[in-house]
């Protein structure tokens, strides 16, 4: 009787540590779910969506311009941020506020990337503590659930912040 | 035929079970509890890699502890590298965050390490690419303590913090004058 239900508890216990270990794999190297809160990425994500964001793209080193990320604050690691990507290393991007009478640009360095939201009045982003490293960068947002009306992909930048080549960065 | 067509069908579905348990299993252990890592370059000598050349230390690194980003000055981490997000370092913990450090050939003579930041150096200052040349390093890069030597097995010792003579953070009044 005693061993039976001794048995029966073991097996519960390797069956929770085995399905909580199937469950931190996913997580860490699929995807998670994320909660965002916050106005800096608005109208792109707005106050309570939630979205999907895939490990793989990071752990690939395939993050892209353009692509929203969530990454991990550079002055508090146990804060997420969540904000679009405006420059990888060695891109020129625009340090300054867009009604700014002269454009400052800088170059980010190598192993890291620069980070904006998209809603440019209130976002602290990398404009006020420069690039961040890549190695911050937890996952690639790639999916909309909710709100159901607006299920779906994301949007393209409405910003216009993102210096696309070489040439047109010198035209403007 | 038949029985050997079973036995292996028995004996492949053994496996698959076996896989998907231990799989997940190792790669929880490897992220959240502890991790063995191979110390390869001259940047912790003397205590790492005494000798140099090819024969390299393997550490344990502990996860766990800093699964809350806690670590002491004088304790040896992995982090990774700010430079490079494919590599990582391993390096002595100089500074925490709000200490004023005196640097060693970085572009400011004194620096406060701002918040969420950690200042970080090899113990071998010349042959080492640290917080001298990136300066200080976000506290969410920090991947583990080196917690034990492993190999070679004569110096396997728990790693205890020490900070360098003459390094560490400097005190209010020094840093005025």
């Amino acid at each position: 009787m005693f061993r039976r239900a001794l048995g029966k508890t073991l097996g519960f216990v390797g069956y929770t540590v085995q399905y909580g270990c199937i469950a931190h794999c996913a997580f860490e190297y699929i995807g998670e779910f994320v909660v965002c809160s916050g106005p800096s990425m608005e109208p792109t994500i707005v106050n309570y969506d939630i979205v999907f964001s895939e490990r793989m793209s990071r752990h690939l080193c395939k993050i892209q311009k353009g692509d929203i990320v969530i990454a991990k604050s550079p002055y508090d690691p146990n804060m997420n941020i969540c904000k679009r990507v405006i420059g990888l290393e060695g891109d020129k991007v625009c340090t300054s506020a867009p009604s700014d009478m002269f454009k400052v640009h800088t170059y980010v360095p190598k192993g890291h990337v620069w980070l904006e939201g998209d809603n440019l009045r209130n976002s602290t982003d990398s404009r006020s503590y420069g690039p961040v490293p890549y190695a911050l960068i937890r996952g690639r947002v790639c999916l909309k659930l909710w709100p159901p009306h607006s299920f779906g992909t994301l949007s393209e930048s409405p910003t216009r912040r993102i210096i696309k080549t070489q040439s047109d960065s010198d035209s403007d | 035929m038949a029985q050997q067509a079973t036995a292996g069908r028995r004996y492949l579905r053994v496996f698959v079970s076996g896989f998907f348990v231990a799989v997940p299993i190792t790669v929880t252990v490897l992220d959240r509890f502890a991790y063995v890592a191979r110390v390869e370059g001259a940047s912790m000598q003397p205590f790492l890699n005494p000798e140099g050349g090819s024969d390299c230390d393997v550490v344990l690194l502990n996860r766990w502890s800093v699964r809350n980003y806690q670590v002491q000055r004088g304790d040896i981490v992995s982090v990774m590298s700010p430079r490079n997000p494919q590599q990582k370092i391993i390096k002595r913990v100089i500074g925490l965050e709000g200490d004023f450090i005196r640097t060693l050939g970085y572009k400011n003579r004194f620096v406060r390490v701002p918040d969420g930041h950690f200042w970080i150096e090899g113990d071998h200052h010349g042959h080492s690419l640290d917080s001298n040349s990136f300066g200080p390093v976000s506290m969410g890069l920090l991947h583990g303590r080196a917690s034990h030597i492993i190999w070679p097995p004569n110096r396997w010792q728990q790693i205890k913090p020490s900070l360098p003579p003459n390094r560490g953070p400097l005190d209010t009044e020094e840093d005025e004058g």
